[in-house]
């Protein structure tokens, strides 16, 4: 093989040189920053001091917002996978038919989707306002006593909002598998068909695992935007009172008033380790598939 | 925006949230949004005309020789600044009242004034300020909740030179981390103007003084006139007669007592009460400084107390805002409302205002009697390295007289001035009641989110009475608070 000259050197060393600097200072950079910070007692502007562990056997003995928000990120993950993903499948398989108005259903499902998440909280406080809200006033539950209050009752607040993430999430889902589906070569339906496959069959046998590489695609997705789920909670309550999420208890405790720097870091580390298992469930299914001939 | 917080939390100016409830004004309001967010950081460039950028005031021998500096800077007029405070309440001109000496240069206010009525009260005072004393004045103006959250971030950033804040134990947590000017110079001339009480809260933990207030308001039961003299319902002294009128309101086809916390922050202020009445003021003290337990008996039996309350109150508390709440006070589907009179007076319109009247908390133990409320005070400080130290000065100087607090309360009729000799003659009936009660009550607690750490009450106390109105656990709720208060103060 041909040495490569200088200039080579020199055009390859910046091409790759400055996107690894970026990488270096805006993603490791923090992250390591972090690890770090999360063993000391780092709090506003006062001197910082190593601690050890301690921020992590407070968090995992004595925090009232830690475990609850464990329990509700899986929740959350386990909705979008049980509920918004094949809801969103639903949709872009019957919307794929060429059905009467399918252009305008195809916008109604996505339009949550370019909303932002926070004025997606701001529309359904509007529905779930125990007073004033529509919901309450449709089934008639807004008198003291009877009524029902949808964002402040832990014990059915955070399936209010999971309604209102399922709402946008179906419809992002949708417009993947739609253009998925897109991709599908007919002949293998028409093929299939002429077997006398019926549409049960044509789905699961035919069609979905053609959808192979969405799937993957929507998978990471779906775990992403489970583990990054804030702003639904954030706009509602802050992330207290049944909706405490990983992602609202850290911003609590770094820019809240105690401004738990050390503390806030070590939930933290936690999400981390948490987002490291599919991301690297998902780079060893991609390398090993680069890896076949 | 929501508060959280958030956080939100224990400040009189809550984002009008009900208005975005009330539909698509929504749209706008959070289009609104990112722009508050990014105006945290401070503006003007181009201040600091004067002496360096005030480094001197961050040294341990504290600004007294920098204040030296201001009077001298100022001419002959510096000595004269405490003595005609008297002719403030000559009323009327907002000039000349009071001298103000002249300074030069630009002075930047960071303020969380961000309701339309308190901005332009504000507004006026710096307006006034500016005329009196030849400064250029810019406010900039940051949604209060958002400038509550970012506040670490803001003094550790570029801070204003002077910025809104409030007393007591949430200024102190600052002060101890030298985020802040002492401002003990601006005391020696303005100190008269105050009570020992108003100057305790200004003081940090070290002696010296980093506050000047404004203004305070009461947390009292507020009631219309109108439907408590509809039913001849008398004004309760005590526990027992104040479940009497609970249960007569009940008949009466009212809801008794508004109640929410879906902020976080007013569940708080009827802890406060209800502990300040059984235990008295001393115990809130040491109990927010975690020198008594959370687990002590005494704490136990508030929430006992409370709980009583419970069949009284509005359901779903967590869930509504203290702002719908107080609507539901003003449109008479409740009785009554504990909240500051400040807050439950900005709720109201123009027409009902004088119908709201407000009604010390009952006694509950003849030993401490109604001998203390939180009337909490908000006001301004002074950053730690402000660009403009001697506009900085005069400004604080000029805030702590009656006549700068008579020309921000024109134009806001539900808060009170703090200074003794405040000329209560342009008072509102709702005013002269809340200043008549602070004059007569002899402790005055700030409120639990300014009496303790800032990184207990939100959101460790905050979490554990919202778990507390939802499962009425008190052992429960007593064991929640002590496990944390131990870790978070140990830290």
């Amino acid at each position: 093989m041909r040495r490569l000259t200088r200039r080579d050197s020199v055009v390859l060393g910046l091409m790759l040189g400055i996107p690894l600097l970026i990488d270096l200072a805006f993603i490791w950079g923090p992250a390591i920053a972090s690890v770090f910070l999360s063993f000391t007692n780092a709090q506003g502007a006062r001197a910082v001091a190593w601690i050890g562990g301690e921020n992590y056997h407070f968090m995992a003995t004595v925090d009232y917002e830690f475990w609850p928000a464990v329990r509700h990120n899986l929740l959350w993950l386990g909705v979008f996978i049980v509920i918004a993903t094949p809801l969103g499948m639903l949709f872009a398989v019957l919307l794929n038919n060429n059905i009467k108005g399918t252009r305008i259903y195809q916008s109604i499902f996505f339009l949550p989707v370019m909303l932002s998440l926070a004025l997606i909280g701001i529309i359904w406080q509007l529905m779930y306002s125990p007073d004033n809200g529509l919901i309450n006033n449709i089934i008639g539950k807004t008198g003291q006593g009877n009524q029902i209050d949808w964002l402040g009752d832990p014990h059915i607040n955070l399936w209010a909002v999971l309604v209102e993430a399922t709402w946008r999430q179906a419809g992002y889902v949708m417009v993947l598998y739609l253009a998925g589906l897109k991709a599908v070569d007919p002949s293998l339906q028409e093929a299939a068909s002429l077997d006398g496959a019926n549409a049960w069959q044509m789905f699961w046998r035919v069609v979905f695992p053609t959808l192979r590489p969405i799937n993957i695609v929507i998978l990471v997705v779906t775990v992403i935007e489970s583990l990054r789920a804030f702003d639904l909670v954030y706009i509602t309550n802050g992330g207290t009172n049944g909706l405490e999420l990983l992602s609202a208890i850290i911003t609590q405790q770094i820019l809240g008033a105690g401004n738990k720097i050390g503390y806030g870091s070590a939930i933290g580390v936690v999400l981390l380790v948490i987002s490291l298992v599919p991301i690297v469930y998902f780079l060893t299914v991609q390398f090993r598939k680069e890896k076949q001939p | 925006m929501s508060k959280k917080q958030r956080p939100v939390e224990g400040s009189s100016r809550e984002l009008d949230r009900r208005a975005v409830l009330k539909g698509f004004a929504g749209v706008a309001a959070f289009a609104a949004l990112p722009l508050a967010l990014d105006a945290c950081s401070s503006g003007s460039g181009g201040a600091g005309t004067t002496s360096g950028p005030g480094a001197s005031g961050t040294g341990s021998s504290p600004a007294s020789s920098a204040g030296g500096g201001t009077s001298s800077a100022a001419g002959g007029t510096g000595s004269s600044v405490t003595a005609p405070s008297a002719s403030a309440s000559g009323g009327g001109g907002a000039s000349g009242s009071v001298s103000v000496p002249k300074v030069s240069g630009t002075l930047t206010i960071g303020s969380n004034y961000s309701d339309a009525g308190v901005k332009k009260a504000f507004g006026d005072v710096a307006t006034a300020f500016g005329n009196a004393s030849g400064a250029s004045v810019t406010v900039n103006t940051v949604d209060h909740n958002t400038f509550q959250n970012k506040i670490q971030q803001y003094l550790q950033g570029t801070p204003d030179d002077v910025f809104s804040w409030f007393a007591g134990y949430r200024m102190q947590f600052f002060a101890a981390q030298g985020l802040v000017s002492p401002i003990d110079d601006v005391w020696d001339k303005i100190g008269g103007n105050f009570s020992d009480a108003a100057k305790a809260v200004s003081k940090g933990a070290d002696g010296h003084y980093y506050f000047v207030p404004i203004y305070n308001y009461p947390w009292v039961m507020n009631y219309r006139k109108s439907v408590f003299d509809e039913h001849g319902y008398q004004i309760p002294a005590t526990w027992d007669d104040l479940i009497a009128l609970c249960e007569k309101m009940k008949t009466d086809g009212l809801v008794p007592i508004s109640w929410t916390d879906k902020d976080g922050w007013p569940a708080m202020g009827t802890f406060d009460i209800l502990n300040m009445r059984m235990n008295g003021y001393q115990f809130h003290v040491d109990l927010m400084a975690h020198k008594e337990s959370w687990a002590d008996p005494k704490v136990v039996a508030v929430f006992d107390q409370w709980r009583k309350l419970t069949p009284y109150y509005q359901t779903g508390a967590n869930g509504r805002t203290w702002e719908e709440a107080a609507q539901d006070l003003q449109n008479k589907k409740t009785g009554m409302m504990f909240i500051g009179a400040g807050q439950a007076g900005q709720q109201f319109s123009k027409e009902n205002l004088p119908d709201l009247h407000f009604f010390p908390f009952p006694a509950i133990n003849s030993q401490y009697g109604t001998d203390s409320i939180d009337a909490p005070m908000d006001g301004f400080m002074m950053s730690k390295a402000p660009k403009n130290k001697e506009a900085a000065t005069a400004f604080l100087e000029f805030l702590g007289t009656p006549h700068a607090e008579s020309i921000y309360l024109a134009s806001d009729p539900t808060d009170v001035g703090v200074a003794t000799d405040y000329d209560q003659s342009t008072y509102n009936a709702l005013q002269k009641a809340s200043a008549e009660l602070i004059g007569k009550t002899a402790h005055i607690a700030q409120f639990l989110d300014r009496d303790t750490r800032p990184d207990f009450a939100y959101p460790i106390v905050q979490n554990a009475l919202q778990s507390f109105i939802t499962n009425q656990d008190s052992q429960a709720v007593c064991q929640q608070l002590e496990t944390q208060a131990k870790a978070v103060f140990a830290s």
